[in-house]
């Protein structure tokens, strides 16, 4: 009897200790940025931000006011703009009128986000539908479901389908960590996805819409598989941790992650984002104090991103 | 569109850990409160040395003099252990719930002075801030907060039986982690109801000294702790004083075996924690990543100034050219330099003698065959630094295989079998501790069955808790510290009184 899918393929990538990840990401919290790093570090964190809104109650002119704190997140200093705005396939359209040219990305979050349980025709109708709209980047969600029943086979056929739909678009795989719950489990789909993805493309931890979300923990396993898949066939993977990232002190420990671990070449937007939005004023926050030795008082910062 | 990668297939893979995103300098700020002279401590009182005589401590993170040390000569240690002699005759009879409220005090007052004392363990001894500050204050606080439990409850240790202690403890602790040996002896003699004269090392005698103003704090009576400092004589006049019901000692082999010399024959109890060689395992199922960073932990923490630090690297052959990768990639983003320095992974090498033995063994190392490699830190140009370091292609019978550096060196041997790696780890006159990597349970438990070491640790190293006991094998030493077992080190079993 073949051994299961998912033992062969830990026989052939290796297995992970939580014990082991758990203590190694403690040491990035006692790293103490201070000063100019302080200050490149939290302006990084701004240009990496997908900054987000996905609720049903989105409109036309929430992801305008959206757009604008994306294009222009503080008035004082010398704020880059971020990365991308991130928000559902029916407000692309409304988002292009704003950022489309401007260098801001625009992001939509498609394939039946973010259960995925849609018939995959749907779903990759959805994902054409958003790219013709005028979505630079899609973040799908994988089949759990399928992996975790072990139809890896399945679950790759899958992305590559959504792969051939988003044309010239990048593609962010969501692995919605919560759902697969074990070390090894991200692990391996980590890289059945980075098997069937592009360089370049994305994978992402979660969807933000379950319990938990993107931890030091879960990325460290992501950002291991991405420098292991690297070595192996030289291609380029990025990386987007997703949800309860809320402060700038746990932005830049999650920078420090990808410093130490993947180096230099990926602390950049095109191989790291964060899905975000209520990390951006705090961000914005910690720059002002750096700049004005002061705490600035939170009504000093726009609010126009909804709860993520 | 994605972006296009930058680099094209042609250039050799490997990741950049460059400068994109320096570190600024991030020195740990509060004040350590370090005398500019200090006095012995003797029958709770801060007495000079009868010998007149001082001498420098010198901080190793940049060779500078920190403060002057007394040295106790015979006189100064006689006069420690009547102190002592006298204070047991009370202190024995306290209630153990009364001794507990001593030891909880203790512990509380390391807990509030914490980053004092670890400022001044850092200056002192050139471990970096983050250690001191999350590992040795944190530690000795958790051993005397353990050993406080216990003294009310002595009863229950051994079923039937109660414990009495032995009378006057001599201890004498080394210089690798000087306030948390000073915890590991103090704690467990105090509750079981001995007194105690202890001697710290001579190159780290600060927090010892800075201890005792912490003892006057807590109001433990005079003479239930003296701390004597000084040199090989003081210790000498330490283990050899007739009144020295017990000798504890942590420190080098070759004193271990001196010292269990003049011991013979006069009845008093001896425990010996001392050197080590552990064998740290990695089999070719083991989860890479992890066993990366447990034997970097293993080899560098506290700069290899660890007696059971994992400083030969035993890998399956399979794995052998992936771990070393591995390893080597992870070297380059340790940062080696000032130990005040919060983002200092790796510190001061405690002295100039310690530097040139690490050195000389390195050397020898390289004149022996193996290959060197270390990562291109920068290193401070004053103090006492070295490197961290791997040597491949190491034989057994290399000294850098069986000799304890004592230092941040590593020695990586492969093997083939598991009967192999039992064969080539029991191969040592140590037997201090072990660590085994493999994602099979089945197979750590035969190994730890089989390993002669006295701790094994598995998918894991360098774990210390107070409620497990710590001691070797062999010719690392005999007797346990911590739990249980360490209890019954300081104490004398006899019937339960059950009239009491």
């Amino acid at each position: 009897m073949p051994a299961p899918a998912l033992r062969r393929l830990l026989d052939e990538i290796g297995p992970v200790d939580a014990t082991g990840v758990e203590e190694r990401v403690a040491k990035y919290a006692t790293r103490s940025i201070k000063k100019k790093s302080k200050i490149f570090g939290l302006k990084l964190a701004v240009s990496m931000v997908d900054l987000t809104t996905l609720e049903g109650k989105d409109t036309a002119g929430k992801v305008a006011s959206l757009c604008q704190k994306a294009l222009r997140p503080h008035d004082a200093g010398d704020v880059p703009q971020v990365a991308a705005v991130c928000v559902y396939p029916a407000m692309v359209k409304h988002a292009a009128k704003h950022v489309k040219g401007t260098g801001v990305r625009i992001a939509s979050v498609a394939t039946a986000f973010p259960s995925g349980q849609a018939p995959l025709r749907t779903r990759l109708a959805e994902v054409k539908q958003a790219v013709a709209d005028g979505a630079d980047e899609i973040d799908m969600v994988i089949n759990r479901g399928a992996f975790l029943s072990g139809s890896f086979a399945e679950m790759q056929d899958e992305i590559a389908a959504v792969v051939e739909a988003c044309g010239e678009a990048t593609l962010k795989v969501i692995l919605e960590t919560s759902e697969l719950e074990t070390y090894d489990n991200i692990r391996a789909a980590s890289f059945l996805s980075m098997r069937v993805i592009r360089p370049g493309d994305f994978i992402k931890t979660s969807t933000g819409k379950t319990s938990a979300n993107a931890t030091l923990g879960n990325q460290q396993v992501m950002l291991d598989a991405i420098r292991d898949f690297y070595l192996q066939t030289g291609t380029e993977i990025a990386m987007k941790p997703a949800g309860g990232i809320k402060t700038a002190k746990q932005a830049l420990q999650f920078l420090i992650a990808v410093k130490e671990t993947l180096g230099d070449r990926w602390l950049n937007n095109s191989r790291y984002r964060f899905g975000a939005s209520s990390l951006l004023n705090d961000l914005l926050r910690q720059l002002e104090t750096q700049r004005t030795g002061a705490y600035q008082a939170p009504w000093t910062f726009t609010e126009d991103s909804g709860g993520y | 569109m994605p972006a296009k990668s930058p680099r094209s297939k042609s250039q050799a893979r490997e990741l950049l850990f460059g400068d994109l995103w320096e570190f600024d300098p991030a020195p740990e700020s509060a004040p350590a409160f370090i005398d500019d002279r200090y006095r012995l401590f003797i029958d709770g009182k801060h007495s000079a040395p009868r010998s007149k005589k001082y001498f420098d401590s010198i901080s190793p993170r940049d060779g500078k003099k920190l403060a002057e040390i007394p040295v106790a000569n015979a006189a100064d240690v006689d006069a420690a252990y009547q102190a002592a002699a006298k204070a047991f005759k009370s202190w024995s009879k306290l209630p153990g719930a009364e001794r507990g409220k001593y030891l909880f005090r203790i512990a509380r007052l390391l807990q509030d002075r914490s980053r004092e004392f670890a400022v001044a363990e850092t200056l002192d001894g050139g471990k970096p801030i983050k250690e001191s500050r999350d590992f040795d204050l944190p530690m000795a606080a958790a051993h005397f907060f353990y050993h406080a439990g216990w003294a009310d409850k002595l009863d229950y240790v051994a079923p039937g039986r109660r414990l009495n202690p032995l009378g006057v403890i001599g201890q004498v602790i080394p210089w690798n982690f000087p306030l948390l040996m000073l915890a590991w002896k103090i704690a467990p003699a105090l509750a079981t109801g001995n007194t105690v004269v202890l001697k710290p090392a001579e190159t780290t005698s600060i927090t010892a000294l800075k201890f005792a103003t912490l003892l006057e704090q807590a109001g433990l009576p005079p003479g239930v702790v003296n701390i004597v400092t000084g040199a090989g004589e003081t210790g000498a006049a330490v283990v050899n004083h007739p009144l020295a019901a017990k000798i504890a000692f942590t420190g080098s082999t070759e004193v271990g075996k001196i010292i269990q010399r003049s011991l013979a024959g006069t009845g008093k109890k001896l425990t010996l924690e001392l050197g080590g060689k552990a064998a740290n395992i990695v089999f070719d199922d083991a989860p890479l990543d992890q066993a990366v960073e447990g034997i970097i932990n293993g080899i560098f923490f506290n700069q290899g100034h660890v007696c059971c630090a994992g400083s030969r690297l035993l890998v399956q052959e399979g794995i052998e050219t992936e771990i070393i990768a591995r390893l080597k990639r992870r070297l380059a983003t340790l940062r080696t330099g000032d130990p005040l320095d919060k983002n200092t992974d790796i510190g001061a090498i405690n002295s100039a003698e310690q530097l040139g033995r690490i050195r000389e063994l390195v050397q020898s190392g390289i004149d022996e065959g193996a290959e060197i490699h270390q990562s291109s830190c920068q290193l401070p140009k004053q103090g006492f630094y070295h490197a961290p370091t791997l040597f491949t292609g190491v034989a057994q019978s290399h000294r850098i295989a069986r000799e304890e550096i004592f230092g941040p060196v590593l020695s990586i041997m492969s093997f083939r079998t598991p009967e192999e790696a039992i064969e080539k780890a029991n191969n040592t006159c140590y037997g201090l501790s072990a660590g085994v990597w493999t994602d099979k349970g089945s197979k750590i438990l035969m190994m730890a069955s089989r390993l002669k070491a006295g701790v094994v640790w598995a998918n894991t190293y360098n774990k210390f808790d107070p409620s497990s006991p710590f001691g070797g094998y062999k010719e690392s030493g005999f007797g346990r510290e911590g739990g249980k077992h360490g209890l019954l080190d300081y104490a004398s079993l006899a019937p339960l009184d059950i009239t009491r």
